[in-house]
């Protein structure tokens, strides 16, 4: 019998436009394909910009992991300008970063990632009592009373029977892939809908410190508000105890909620191990106490991992040309004129748009082009990045917290750190990645508050806002560990403005078709051996697939290139 | 082949999940004052909650980047939940919906077929020309945009892609990107709810607007909700006392800034835009970015991207607020008014003892900030 092929597009609850087919044999996927089916050009857009706006063009790349391009842009840019930002604005920063990884994780767990494992509508045949008690089994969380089940319970049936079932209209309910009792479909409904409350919550600390959430506001040499106690329009005690507040609020969240219902999610789906993929991990790390710069000081260490090779760890190096290349073989674009066979540096970057495919069309022709995210490699090898990513490479590291908060939680379900290795694993990983950088910022909000009390106030430094500081050229590289992974802005300034600039985004590397060597990158390779039982109903393909959070605002981009405004060219299919 | 549903009215959703006609009318009086209504309305609005089902709501993503469902799910009044479950029937949106694929594309058939000429198309994100560059379910976007918006009761344009073409459309364009409105079939009435993202309370008060009166709210000649979009952001600035007196902010670190001077001279584009910041605030109205320290963008104006650099001063300065119709009188007062605010604040400066080197009329070139 022939291979099956079955699309799935769009793939819902993640950001932006993706498209999966699948060549399917005996309910068994065989080969993968991964197509981000948007593109809007940013990185051309920035170009002839004043360096100093870039943060705000580059921020609006994505609105859920709102704020990470902004961070990575002024990193960038201030990289290439030789300005190092005071203590208390890199504290901030990291705040802030620490802010969108918590609240991202949460979001995609409950509201993107969690119908692919619970059934909402079997949680209408739940026992509250037993909900309540299997709920006060593994966590504190005060909430967890049988009435409050049993109202949790009445909402769903309430909504069933209103006939408008709205988002819940097209799940695939009842599906075998389920495999929860009812009333932990119950308590994972019940998180849903506090989840949607909690998350416009925690993103006050960005409204503190930018103003507004989505996209706060940046600023090249340091943060926007100046800190002082005793002003009433400056980042004053008031201010500064929202955050703080916000922040033990976040650790109550995940400690008692998110990563515990992970936990027992995963005891119910060990053995569910499909959606691995590749073994090679690559983090920038991040997370220094101190400055960007400190990489030895990251509580996210630098790495890459080869293989699941916990033996070794091989160094990154964004600056180095031969590292971190793209390639564009099965991507549309072309490089110097040509289809493909090349990488290039993100400080070489060149794009060409090269649309080949017809304008509608039932399925992608896979031996051409047929995707608008590029394929990142590092070393020529494909790579996966993201929260297992980051656990991974910290693990092999032998990074102390890292490898606590990751033999707890495995020893807790019974399984070695290969399991992780798994759809189920990668999403336990985004929890305990979640837990860290709560603490994180906890430490980083005390650190600030004892500056302040030491007198340290400075949150900008003004010696190289003006241009006529600026060298004729430079070129820098900001990066950053963000809610999906390794995220990396290479600039190049001149004349005072943006020369060129490209961005290397996680859900590149993970989304990225096959490349030059015909390698896949991480969704192609994770689908791959993953069950398919019903074609019509792909829950197996959309569970592994959220397992990575896809981002495909961030994933799909243009780079600068010298003089590439002749769009023309591909106007005549 | 519309399927028999029972449409239940909000007042009886309410009341099966628990809620007490106390309870019933103490929320019908939080939205009616939400809405900015005067107390006398809650009638009215008990009425509306009474005898309408949940709207329902398709939502589609374009050139987006998701920032405008993301605000969305941000709205403290009405919540999440009382949007979700009470007020709306969200059928179809990319980031919370269940199924993928075919189920959901099917979807959008069954609703516009059960409920034609009811439901809101909310869009977001901008609509490339150029081929292959935005496809849904292998069809370019734009085509299943017109079929949706053809039969809907209204069209609801969700942030600055979707109303002005927004950063896609930046120059130079390179997907030939468009608003959304630009795609809205005759006779279809459409709103423009501008910003990058806009207030998430402006969003699902726009809809609960339609939800409780059964109406569009009343728009400015932009086609937006003149309730959010009627005053510049300049004209109910806490900053703008000292702008008044002619002290400002030099940079992001100085005494001024500390004190919370005026951000013009930092380029802020706040006496140009027209948006609910100042007044609804940010995330429960804990602040808003001029509060926060940092210029206003502009990110709810047409072209913004292209009037950058943002921190440099603008050209133009309208003049002070006005009611009738901002935008005609502000274009038409700015030159005589602008030089006038100038001499005013350069007249502070003096009284005040400052040593201002040059007469404040640099304060209307376009020059950059450490010049």
């Amino acid at each position: 019998m022939a291979d099956e092929r079955v699309v799935v597009d769009p793939i819902t609850r993640i950001e932006g436009h993706l498209r999966i087919e699948a060549e399917v044999k005996d309910k068994t996927i065989q080969k993968a394909y991964s197509s981000g089916t948007a593109v809007r050009g940013i990185e051309l857009i920035v170009r002839d910009r004043d360096p100093r706006d870039l943060w705000a063009y580059t921020q609006r790349i994505c609105g859920v992991c709102t704020s990470v391009h902004a961070l990575a842009s002024v990193r960038a840019v201030e990289d290439a300008l030789g300005i190092r930002i005071p203590h208390n604005a890199h504290l901030i920063r990291s705040i802030m970063d620490a802010t969108v990884i918590v609240h991202d994780h949460v979001v995609h767990f409950y509201h993107l990632h969690s119908m692919d494992w619970v059934d909402v509508l079997a949680a209408a045949g739940a026992d509250p009592n037993e909900a309540a008690r299997i709920a006060q089994s593994y966590s504190r969380w005060p909430k967890s009373t049988a009435g409050y089940f049993k109202d949790i319970q009445d909402k769903i049936k309430k909504l069933v029977d209103s006939g408008q079932l709205g988002i819940f209209a097209t799940g695939y309910w009842g599906h075998p892939a389920y495999k929860l009792p009812p009333e932990v479909n119950l308590i994972m409904v019940a998180h849903y809908l506090e989840a949607l409350d909690w998350q416009k919550e925690i993103v006050r600390i960005h409204t503190i410190f930018g103003g507004r959430n989505p996209h706060p506001n940046y600023v090249v040499g340091g943060v926007p508000w100046p800190i002082d106690p005793n002003m009433d329009n400056a980042l004053n005690t008031s201010r500064l105890t929202e955050v703080d507040r916000q922040i033990d609020m976040a650790l109550e969240f995940v400690e008692q909620v998110y990563l515990p219902d992970v936990l027992t999610l995963a005891k119910y789906y060990r053995d569910w191990t499909f959606g691995g993929g590749l073994k090679n991990y690559l983090a920038y790390g991040d997370f220094s106490p101190t400055s960007i710069y400190d990489v030895d000081s990251y509580r996210f260490p630098r790495g890459v991992v080869l293989d699941f090779n916990l033996n070794e760890v091989h160094d990154v190096d964004p600056r180095d040309l031969a590292q971190i290349q793209e390639f564009v073989d099965h991507s549309w674009y072309t490089y110097d004129g040509k289809p493909g066979g090349i990488g290039k540096h993100p400080w070489e970057g060149e794009t060409t748009i090269a649309y080949e495919g017809p304008k509608t069309f039932a399925t992608l022709n896979v031996e051409g082009k047929y995707s608008w995210v590029k394929s990142p490699r590092w070393m020529e090898k494909p790579m996966e990045v993201g929260p297992l990513a980051r656990l991974i490479v910290g693990y092999a590291k032998k990074n102390d917290r890292i490898r606590e908060a990751v033999d707890r939680a495995l020893k807790e379900i019974g399984v070695d750190i290969t399991w992780m290795h798994s759809a189920i694993g990668r999403t336990l990983a985004r929890a305990i990645d979640a837990s860290l950088v709560a603490h994180f910022a906890r430490e980083d909000m005390d650190q600030l508050f004892a500056n302040i009390r030491s007198g340290n106030l400075a949150t900008f430094d003004n010696s190289k806002w003006d241009p006529k500081t600026w060298p004729k050229e430079a070129k820098g590289v900001g990066w950053a560990e963000v809610p999906r992974g390794a995220l990396g802005h290479w600039v190049i300034v001149k004349d005072g403005k943006v020369e060129r600039f490209q961005a290397v985004v996680p859900t590149t590397w993970n989304a990225s078709p096959r490349d030059h060597k015909d390698n896949v990158g991480a969704y192609e390779a994770s689908l791959v051996g993953a069950p398919l039982e019903d074609p019509a109903r792909p829950v197996e393909i959309i569970r592994i697939i959220h397992s990575f959070d896809p981002c495909m605002a961030c994933a799909v981009h243009l780079t600068d290139l010298t003089d590439q405004r002749q769009y023309d060219v591909f106007l005549d299919m | 082949m519309a399927t028999a549903v029972k449409r239940k009215t909000i007042y009886e959703e309410l009341r099966e999940q628990g809620v007490t006609r106390r309870e019933f009318l103490k929320i019908a009086t939080a939205i009616t004052m939400a809405l900015g209504l005067k107390l006398k309305m809650v009638p009215t609005v008990v009425h509306a909650m009474e005898t309408r089902p949940r709207l329902p709501v398709i939502w589609m993503d374009f050139q987006s980047c998701s920032g405008p469902t993301e605000s969305f799910i941000r709205s403290y009044q009405p919540s999440m939940q009382k949007v979700l479950f009470d007020m709306i029937s969200l059928e179809y949106n990319g980031a919370l919906m269940a199924g993928s694929g075919t189920a959901a594309e099917e979807h959008i058939l069954k609703i516009m077929n059960e409920y034609p000429g009811e439901y809101i198309l909310a869009a977001e994100g901008s609509l490339p020309l150029l081929p292959g560059a935005l496809t849904i379910a292998g069809r370019p976007a734009e085509e299943t945009f017109r079929e949706v918006a053809a039969k809907a009761k209204a069209v609801v344009a969700m942030g600055s892609c979707a109303t002005w073409g927004g950063i896609p459309a930046a120059k130079p364009n390179p997907t030939l990107a468009r608003a959304v409105t630009d795609f809205v079939p005759p006779g279809v009435p459409f709103i423009r709810i501008p910003g990058c993202p806009p207030i998430g309370e402006v969003m699902t008060n726009t809809l609960a607007h339609i939800v409780i009166f059964g109406t569009l709210p009343e728009v400015d000649e932009l086609a937006r909700p003149k309730a959010y979009y009627r005053h510049r952001l300049h004209d109910k600035c806490q900053r703008r006392p000292f702008f008044d007196a002619g002290l400002y902010a030099e940079t992001f670190n100085d005494e001024g800034a500390r004190q919370g001077y005026c951000l013009y001279k930092l380029g802020c584009r706040g006496p140009t835009t027209y948006n609910a910041c100042a007044e609804l605030r940010w995330n429960g109205g804990l602040s808003w970015p001029i509060q926060s320290g940092h210029p206003c963008i502009g990110c709810a104006a047409p072209n913004f991207w292209d009037e950058a650099p943002f921190y440099a001063r603008v050209v133009q300065l309208p003049g002070a607020q006005t009611t009738i119709n901002p935008e005609r009188v502000g274009a038409v007062m700015a030159g005589a008014l602008a030089a006038g605010i100038a001499v005013h604040a350069a007249a502070t400066v003096i009284a005040k003892g400052r040593i201002a080197k040059k007469p404040d009329v640099k304060a209307l070139k376009d020059i950059e900030i450490g010049q």
